[in-house]
């Protein structure tokens, strides 16, 4: 849940007004920040924990540079916040540790689509029962 | 695969890659901008074709210079790609990039590096808290969203950016709770005898003089000969408290935001990774690509203009793509040596004029020893954790250079590749082992420069 003080903005030129969800609540944005912005509007702090220590973290540089916003935007994870233009609806959470791998992502039906033969499969399965 | 060629492709869409884009196109090159950001600008002039603020004084006359350079792109016939994020360049000049999530590449007959500075990295305990930002980062913030820090707020550093956002946040109506400056005593009369040359762009100086009296007028608490940066995090593992020295005197003050400086350095990532030859810049501490006067690397053909060549400042960035590009045009046939001479004689003067200041303002401005050689507790590598001590134990243990601490520690090897331990790290091992920095190197950059997923590079090959 957002609990820092929120960054404030000031009188800006008129544009588009947008709604994101941080954490899966809305907040109003302007069409142009970034995603890492968002989260500044928001008060989410930290923004991520670390991959070695799990320690907090958040937007640091802005620019590209630290990898510190490291965010997870629209379901992906480990996504730039900073590089990353806001759109509406986006849905905005913060990035826990290091990325989870879904078992779903190493499925059987990929295997055969790369065009393995069944004998590799088998052999590998004999070899490792966990497969 | 057929892979589109151009005569000239820009890395960069800051002051030096938008004034070479116009430059070389007068000359009907084939050029493309591959542009990281979503808008031409760099960070100095970031958002300029849609500033964010309405009032135009908090940032002030020379953000909105941009718009001239923007108009002169605008203008030129220039193929501009923003959201690119270049990963890799091999030596005959393909160049892979990736945009909304794929990659695609294009040959260049000449490649110009643009690609800017990024700031130094400012290391000291607590530096990785939530609520601590570097100057840049609230400018960009200002720029390109109009939004302020949240309060309390403190700015602490060394540097011309440091004051320039403060006076920037101080005319946003920004409340600032202090500026710590951690420019080391005795530094003034040390800059001294680059006085002189630094004359030759006098109404810089006024400026930065002007800034001074601005924010003494407006009445912040300003705190000169600060040390020992220490941010401590509350209850709730955020930033709470700034604890500092000053006269030998410990302070602590209550912030919830702390901004600091310490001065740019170029972003040497894409030519570390092209191996093109580097030096060590004693007065900058930093290191920056062996160029020659018209902005040409080690490698023919490749070129590297603005403060990725070295830190000159916006202006000096444009008047380097003005020479760089004509240089280009050249070589490729367009104009014979003598009108290149004639064409860029007076950008060459103007960029004299903003180089003759700069050792002035870098004998002034160098880091603390504290900030380029921290304290055992102070992490370096932000990405794997890996501290100052550690870095140390690892020389005490026989380690001569940064590859080698990387190898044993991970030092290096986060997402960030380097780019905020890397100058910390060598600068660390250098001096435990009583040898300039030249000595210990740098860490060895390779392709892909930045993070990608396995479907990005697996697009190459459809």
């Amino acid at each position: 849940m957002p609990n820092a003080l929120p960054f404030k903005r000031l009188t800006t030129n008129s544009t588009e007004w947008i709604t994101v969800y941080i954490e899966g609540q809305p907040v109003k944005i302007r069409q142009g920040d970034s995603a890492a912005a968002a989260v500044l509007v928001a008060g989410l702090q930290p923004s991520r924990t670390t991959v070695v220590s799990g320690s907090g973290r958040a937007p640091y540089c802005m620019m590209g540079v630290c990898f510190e916003c490291l965010l997870k935007i629209d379901g992906v994870e480990n996504v730039q916040g900073c590089m990353t233009p806001a759109c509406d609806g986006m849905q905005i959470v913060s990035q826990q540790q290091a990325r989870q791998l879904n078992r779903t992502d190493f499925s059987d039906s990929d295997l055969s689509s790369a065009n393995l033969s069944n004998k590799n499969l088998t052999d590998k399965k004999n070899e490792d029962p966990s497969v | 695969m057929n892979i589109p060629v151009y005569d000239l492709v820009i890395i960069g869409a800051g002051p030096a890659g938008m004034s070479a884009a116009a430059t070389a196109s007068s000359h009907g090159l084939k050029i493309v901008i591959l542009d990281e950001q979503t808008a031409p600008g760099g960070q100095i002039y970031r958002s300029i074709s849609n500033p964010a603020i309405a009032d135009e004084n908090i940032l002030g006359a020379d953000y909105y210079h941009g718009r001239s350079l923007l108009t002169a792109m605008r203008y030129a016939n220039v193929d501009y790609l923003p959201g690119s994020i270049v990963w890799a360049v091999s030596p005959d000049l393909s160049i892979s990039f990736s945009r909304a999530g794929k990659s695609s590449q294009i040959k260049a007959k000449k490649l110009l590096i643009a690609t800017g500075a990024q700031e130094r990295p400012v290391p000291f305990p607590g530096w990785t808290l939530p609520g601590v930002l570097t100057c840049g980062a609230a400018q960009i913030l200002l720029k390109s969203s109009g939004l302020t820090p949240a309060a309390p707020l403190i700015l602490a550093g060394s540097g011309p950016l440091l004051l320039l956002i403060a006076a920037q946040l101080n005319r946003a109506g920004v409340e600032i709770e202090a500026i710590l400056d951690t420019t080391p005593k005795g530094r003034y009369l040390k800059s001294l005898r680059y006085l002189p040359a630094a004359l030759r762009n006098l109404p810089l100086l006024i400026k930065g003089v002007g800034l001074l009296v601005e924010l003494k007028r407006s009445g912040i608490r300003y705190v000169n000969n600060v040390s020992q940066l220490k941010a401590l995090p509350g209850s709730n593992q955020l930033l709470s408290k700034l604890q500092y020295s000053v006269d030998n005197r410990i302070e602590t003050s209550s912030c919830t935001t702390l901004l600091v400086h310490q001065g740019v350095v170029p972003n040497v990532q894409l030519t570390r990774a092209l191996q093109l030859e580097h030096q060590w810049d004693e007065l900058q501490q930093c290191w920056k690509p062996s160029l020659d006067s018209w902005g040409e690397s080690s490698q023919a053909g490749i070129f590297v203009a603005g403060d990725s060549g070295g830190i000159a400042g916006a202006r000096a960035a444009e008047y380097m793509g003005e020479l760089t590009a004509q240089r280009i045009a050249q070589q490729l046939g367009k104009l014979n040596k003598e009108s290149l001479l004639k064409q860029t004689a007076k950008a060459g003067r103007l960029l004299y004029q903003q180089q003759a200041i700069r050792p002035f303002l870098d004998a002034m401005y160098q880091p603390a020893d504290e900030f380029l050689k921290p304290s055992d507790e102070t992490l370096v590598c932000r990405c794997e954790e890996v501290t100052a001590g550690q870095i140390r134990g690892m020389v005490a243990q026989g380690c001569t250079g940064p590859n080698q601490t990387k190898a044993f520690s991970r030092a290096g090897m986060g997402p960030c590749q380097g780019r905020l331990c890397g100058l910390t790290v060598a600068q660390i091992i250098a001096d435990e082992r009583k040898v300039p920095v030249k000595d210990v190197g740098y860490y060895k950059i390779r392709s892909p420069i930045k993070p990608l997923t396995i479907g990005e590079i697996a697009d190459l090959a459809e």
